[in-house]
C-alpha cells in the first residue's frame, strides 16, 4: 500500500515541471564542476605521479562533487518536500488519504518513499558522471559506492526534515524555508565547538553535525556510527510528522 | 445501538479549544436510506460529517460504522466509507482514469476489479466521455462529479456527501441529485446541505442541528403527514371587515393582504373551515379561496434555528 502512495508522489512530482527543471538544473551544475575538477586532475596528473603514495581519481574528482553535490540537495531537497503535506492540506485532498482505510504511517512513510525514490534517481544521475570515468581508467569502486550511500543516506535525512515541516504548514513556502533552515543549522553546528576550543562541546556538536557523518564516508570509511546517525534521524523525523498529522485529527 | 443500522452515532461532541462545535449528536442511518442534515452556516455539518469520516477524532461519543468501532478499528470502519468534503479532494494533474483507479487503489479493491470499478463509477457518473482529460482542465461541474465518483469507487456501505451541490448550474444540480436518489436504493447516504428544496426532492429523513446540537430529526413523510394546519389562507369578492374574522370562534390573529386576501391564525388541534364557509354563505362574501397551511420544512427550520439563536441572546442579555 505505501507503495502504490509512493508511486503517487513520484507521479505528481513528474507531472509538474519542478522535479524536470530541479534535475536539469543540478545535473548542468554538476557537470560543469566535474568537468573542471577533471580538467584539474589531468593539469596535475604529471606531479601527482612523483608522489610516493598517489591519491587515485576517486579521491581528486569523485570526492569533490560528490562534497558539491551534498552543498547543492540541501538547497534542493526543501523545493521537492515542501509540497509533500502542506500542499495537500491547502488543496484538502488530504481528507482523501485520511477517509480512505490507510494508517498514518502507511500515509507518512508512503509519502517519504515518493521522494526517495526521486533522490535515488537524481543520485543515480550524478553517479553516471564519475562513472564515465571507468571508460579511461580504473576507479576505486569500494569507496566510489560508499560515497553514494552517503550521499543518499545524506539526502534522504534531508527528506525526513522536508516531510516534517511540511506537515507542519499549509503553505509550502514556509516548509521549504524552515527545511532549509533547519539543515542550514545542521550543516554548520560545528563551527560553534570549533571556536569555543571546549573538546566535550566540540565533539557533542560534530557528532550532532549532519555534515561531519558525510565527511567520513565520502573519505571512503564506513563507520556503523554514522550509519546509525541517519537511521536514527530519519525514523525521528518520520515519526515526528505522523504524530504530527495524528495529533491534528485529535482535539487541539 | 441497533445492530442492522449502518451508522450509529452515540454522545458526539467536538470542540475546539473552548468552542464546542459540536455537542452530544446522537443518530443512527439504516440502509437504504437518504438522510438530509440541515443547518445554518457554522453549525457544525462539516464537523459532524469530519468524525464520521475519521477525519477528525470527536472528543467525546462513540461512532459504529456497520457494527464497526471507528475509534478502535479504524482501518476496517473507514473500508465501509466514502467521502466527499466540501471541496473535492482531487489530483488536478491526474487524468480521471488514473486518478480513480490511485482511489481504487488505496481503497484496497483487489488488483482485478480495479479496472470494472472504475468503468462503474465513471458510468454512474456520467464521465464515460472524459476519462482521459486532466481533472484540472474539466469544468467545477464535471470536477465535482469526480469526486462523487472517488466517494463511490468502492461500492461503500455509507456515502457521506457534503454539500455536493454547492456551485453547480441548474442542470448539473439536477443531474446529480439523480445519482444521489439512486445511490440512495442501494447504499446508505448522509447528505448535507443548507438548500431545503434539495432535502425535500432527495431525503427520506431530515435531520436539523444548529449550533452544534441536534434539534430536529424525523422522517420526511412524517413531517408532511402528521402536521395538521395552523394557519388558514382565505380570498373573498366582497371581502368582510377584519372584526367579523376576527369574532369567528377559534381563530387567534388574521392578517389581511390585498384583494381581499387574509390569513387566519389558530390552534393547530381546531379546524375552522366550516366556520369560514358558513359565514361566507351567510354574508355573501363571494369565498374564492381556502386553503389550509400546515408548516413546510422551511417553516420548521426557521422556527427551530431562529428560534434558538433568540432564545441565544436573551441568555446573553
Amino acid at each position: 500500500m505505501v507503495f502504490t502512495l509512493a508511486l503517487r508522489e513520484l507521479r505528481s512530482l513528474f507531472l509538474s515541471p519542478l522535479a524536470w527543471t530541479i534535475l536539469a538544473v543540478t545535473q548542468f551544475i554538476l557537470a560543469y564542476l566535474f568537468l573542471t575538477q577533471l580538467n584539474e586532475y589531468i593539469l596535475l596528473q604529471p606531479q601527482i605521479k612523483m608522489l610516493a603514495n598517489p591519491p587515485g581519481a576517486t579521491q581528486l574528482i569523485v570526492s569533490p562533487l560528490y562534497g558539491s553535490a551534498a552543498f547543492i540537495m540541501m538547497m534542493i531537497v526543501p523545493l521537492l518536500t515542501m509540497r509533500l503535506i502542506s500542499e495537500e492540506r491547502n488543496n484538502k485532498s488530504l481528507s482523501l488519504l485520511l477517509s480512505a482505510p490507510l494508517s498514518m504511517s502507511e500515509i507518512v512513510i508512503g509519502k517519504f518513499l515518493g521522494v526517495t525514490g526521486f533522490l535515488v534517481i537524481m543520485t543515480f544521475l550524478i553517479s553516471l558522471m564519475p562513472l564515465s570515468l571507468l571508460l579511461a581508467g580504473p576507479l576505486d569502486l569500494g569507496h566510489f559506492s560508499i560515497m553514494a550511500l552517503g550521499l543518499l543516506l545524506l539526502l534522504f535525512s534531508f527528506a525526513a526534515v522536508g516531510l516534517y515541516m511540511s506537515s507542519l504548514t499549509t503553505q509550502p513556502i514556509v516548509a521549504a524555508v524552515s527545511t532549509f533552515g533547519v539543515l542550514l543549522l545542521l550543516w554548520i553546528i560545528d563551527w560553534a565547538g570549533n571556536k569555543a576550543g571546549d573538546e566535550n562541546t566540540s565533539a557533542v556538536l560534530s557528532s550532532l553535525s549532519i555534515l561531519r557523518h558525510f565527511e567520513a564516508m565520502s573519505r571512503g570509511i564506513f563507520n556503523s556510527s554514522d550509519f546509525i546517525y541517519y537511521l536514527l534521524f530519519i525514523t525521528t523525523f518520520i515519526v515526528l510528522s505522523i504524530r504530527r498529522l495524528d495529533s491534528e485529527r485529535l482535539a487541539r | 445501538m441497533n445492530n442492522s443500522s449502518l451508522i450509529s452515532v452515540q454522545h458526539l461532541s467536538r470542540y475546539y479549544g473552548k468552542l464546542a462545535a459540536v455537542t452530544d449528536i446522537s443518530f443512527d442511518l439504516s440502509p437504504g436510506e437518504v438522510l438530509g442534515f440541515l443547518g445554518p452556516n457554522g453549525a457544525g455539518k462539516t464537523t459532524t460529517m469530519n468524525m464520521i469520516c475519521g477525519n477528525l477524532a470527536p472528543s467525546h461519543g462513540s461512532i459504529h460504522i456497520c457494527g464497526i468501532d471507528l475509534m478502535e478499528n479504524a482501518k476496517q470502519a473507514k473500508a465501509h466509507i466514502g467521502y466527499l468534503p466540501e471541496t473535492p479532494p482531487l489530483y488536478r494533474e491526474f487524468s480521471v482514469d488514473e486518478y480513480l483507479t490511485y482511489c481504487a487503489k488505496i481503497n484496497r479493491l483487489p488488483r482485478e476489479k480495479i479496472t470494472s470499478a472504475v468503468d462503474l463509477a465513471k458510468q454512474r457518473c456520467g464521465l464515460e466521455q472524459v476519462g482521459r482529460r486532466l481533472i484540472n482542465n474539466l469544468s467545477k461541474g464535471y470536477q465535482q462529479r469526480v469526486g462523487l465518483a472517488q466517494a463511490i469507487i468502492h461500492s461503500p456501505s455509507v456515502i457521506v456527501l457534503d454539500e455536493p451541490t454547492v456551485g453547480l448550474d441548474p442542470i448539473q444540480i439536477r443531474e446529480i441529485r439523480q445519482v444521489i436518489k439512486a445511490l440512495g436504493k442501494e447504499h446508505g447516504v448522509i447528505l448535507s446541505t443548507h438548500i431545503l428544496p434539495e432535502v425535500l426532492i432527495t431525503c427520506d429523513h431530515v435531520q436539523i442541528i444548529a449550533q452544534g446540537t441536534l434539534v430536529f430529526n424525523d422522517r420526511l413523510e412524517n413531517l408532511q403527514q402528521n402536521n395538521p394546519a395552523e394557519a388558514t389562507r382565505i380570498q373573498f369578492k366582497r371581502p368582510p371587515d377584519i372584526q367579523t374574522l376576527q369574532n369567528i370562534s377559534g381563530v387567534n390573529n388574521v392578517e389581511s393582504f390585498d384583494g381581499g386576501r387574509f390569513k387566519l391564525h389558530h390552534n393547530i388541534d381546531t379546524d375552522i373551515s366550516d366556520s369560514i364557509i358558513s359565514l361566507a354563505i351567510e354574508e355573501d362574501l363571494g369565498l374564492t379561496e381556502l386553503t389550509p397551511e400546515s408548516k413546510t420544512l422551511e417553516q420548521i427550520f426557521v422556527d427551530i434555528t431562529s428560534g434558538d439563536q433568540s432564545s441565544d441572546t436573551e441568555n446573553a442579555a
